[in-house]
């Protein structure tokens, strides 16, 4: 308080920290009540007993872990693996050669065709797979176009092709996106280079183009696999229940069987899967 | 193709005027009159609305500060990370963790769990826009301003959030229609005896496909191309625009 020029900095400094507690404060204490703490209760939860109307006994016990490698909920998981992975791979198939042709379109035409990648992703994600519904049930679309040809009724729905197609439509859109942006970095100029040097167009996809862009096909799997994975709303509409997912379990278990630790534990089985994945393509980002 | 042969489908189905969800018997506009005497429907819509805009509010207020507060008062990558986590993390884990949040604290479920649920994510998303604008903006502004001898809440309110505008805007469009098309937080959270849209719609297709489903859906998919070609608009504009005001 003596001289002016030491105290002002010191209550800048204090004015830049009272800032920050005034900005960072709420948004930071609404994170933590609504999601820090209830992340830290479905991990809690997994190791206490279910209450006998729902709810839970705060007593320990490992049963809900060894309950998840019953053999019944293991094939679960393992068909969610089955299915999620498969709708991953398609969405890659499929996914791969439309960012790269839309990587190739004129300015103007590349924008048009983005939106029109995007523009389903918009609209609601129900009604989307409802529309499935209406094309591949027994009185249905397809079926209907089939008997014209004397073929037919096929079972189309209700079975895991249909889950897998669901998924596949529902989250295409987030395959092509990083794909298309990391086919669109690439320099023209190396592919031109391998050319010129003699290699065919197949062998400069194989050996230019396809690894540069690893990191983007990593990212699109993981945006299409992470949503499928935890999925129950497809695998319940189109799949007819004889599909279920773990999503569907959690599901279960938390708004019919009200078994809630159980949950917990199937919830974090679903987060460990989805956080190895992450280690791995935040591996090989870095590498890249 | 793939992506728009099942919506264009379905818009045609929804002017069937038969009474099958399948085969079409000609135009009519009679499943579209039947919506509106719906009262389910009707009160789904309201309840949409209110949870939209609620959640928008919250998550456009502290999304903003939050943006503001990580790019100007903070260098910590955990509290970036921490906001994010929101928009990142698999609804349903939001959902069940949300859910037994409620339980222990034994809050009666309803609209208002449902909003703040809402706003929890769509805070991340607000965020993530407003700090995209924020890291590309020019501080001498504001040094200038607290040289003129303005205080720290006046230079924000004067420089900082008119600066902002646009990718506020942004931020609470996008809230507001993820909010509309959510669909397994809102399922989660809300209780039994509310229900907002896209829950309506999944029970009633629980017990069977409607012609009527149809038509509701043939106006949702219309609501929602327009939102989202509005708000291509909007950030089309909000780019044009200077970021300083000279």
């Amino acid at each position: 308080m003596k001289d002016k020029p030491e105290a002002r900095p010191v209550s800048l400094s204090r004015g830049r920290r009272l800032g920050a507690f005034v900005f960072l404060a709420p948004g930071l204490a609404y994170l933590v009540v609504l999601l820090l703490v209830p992340l830290a209760l479905v991990l809690s939860y997994t190791v206490f007993q279910r209450g006998r109307f729902g709810g839970v006994i705060y007593e320990f016990t490992w049963e809900n872990f060894e309950r998840l490698f019953d053999s019944l909920y293991l094939r679960v998981l393992v068909d969610s693996l089955e299915m999620a992975g498969l709708a991953t791979l398609i969405a890659l198939l499929l996914g791969y050669p439309t960012a790269y042709l839309i990587a190739r379109l004129p300015r103007k035409w590349k924008t048009i065709a983005l939106v029109a990648i995007v523009l389903p992703f918009w609209t609601n994600f129900i009604i989307r797979v409802y529309a499935w519904i209406i094309l591949l049930s027994p009185e249905g679309l397809i079926n209907g176009w089939l008997q014209a040809f004397g073929l037919g009724p096929y079972e189309l729905l209700y079975n895991r092709g249909a889950v897998v197609l669901g998924l596949l439509y529902s989250y295409l859109p987030l395959m092509v996106l990083p794909l298309y942006a990391s086919i669109e970095k690439l320099d023209p100029q190396l592919r031109e280079a391998s050319a010129n040097l003699g290699a065919s167009a197949f062998t400069t996809f194989r050996k230019v183009t396809l690894p540069l862009t690893v990191p983007g096909v990593f990212t699109g799997c993981l945006f299409v696999f992470v949503p499928s994975f935890g999925n129950f709303v497809i695998p319940e509409m189109l799949g007819g229940g004889k599909s279920a997912m773990v999503g569907n379990l959690i599901r279960t278990e938390f708004l019919s069987a009200r078994d809630w630790p159980f949950g917990s534990a199937l919830a974090l089985a679903l987060i460990a899967v989805l956080l190895v994945l992450l280690v791995v393509q935040a591996w090989v980002t870095r590498r890249a | 193709m793939f992506l728009y042969a099942p919506i264009l489908v379905l818009v045609v189905m929804s002017f069937n005027s038969g009474d099958s969800a399948y085969t079409y018997e000609g135009f009519s506009l009679e499943w579209y009159g039947e919506l509106a005497g719906d009262e389910r429907i009707m009160s789904g819509v309201v309840n949409t609305l209110i949870v939209a805009t609620g959640s928008t509010v919250i998550a456009t207020v502290l999304g903003t500060m939050l943006a503001v507060g990580l790019a100007r008062h903070s260098r910590s990558k955990t509290l970036d990370a921490l906001a994010l986590m929101p928009a990142v993390l698999p609804d349903l884990v939001l959902a069940i963790g949300l859910l037994l949040f409620y339980g222990l604290i034994q809050l009666t479920l309803g609209l208002y769990s449902a909003v703040l649920a809402h706003a929890l994510f769509s805070m991340a998303f607000v965020a993530a826009v407003v700090r995209t604008r924020l890291t590309g903006a020019d501080t001498s502004l504001e040094e200038a301003s607290r040289d003129l001898g303005a205080g720290p809440f006046t230079t924000f309110m004067k420089i900082t959030l008119p600066q902002l505008a646009p990718g506020i805007v942004a931020g609470a469009l996008l809230a507001f229609t993820l909010s509309l098309d959510e669909f397994v937080i809102a399922y989660f959270t809300i209780g039994n005896h509310e229900q907002t849209l896209p829950i309506v719609i999944y029970s009633m297709i629980r017990f069977g496909v409607t012609p009527k489903i149809n038509a509701l859906a043939a106006i949702l998919l219309l609501v929602s191309f327009t939102a989202v070609i509005a708000g291509q608009r909007m950030t089309k504009i909000g780019e044009r625009m200077p970021r300083a005001q000279d």
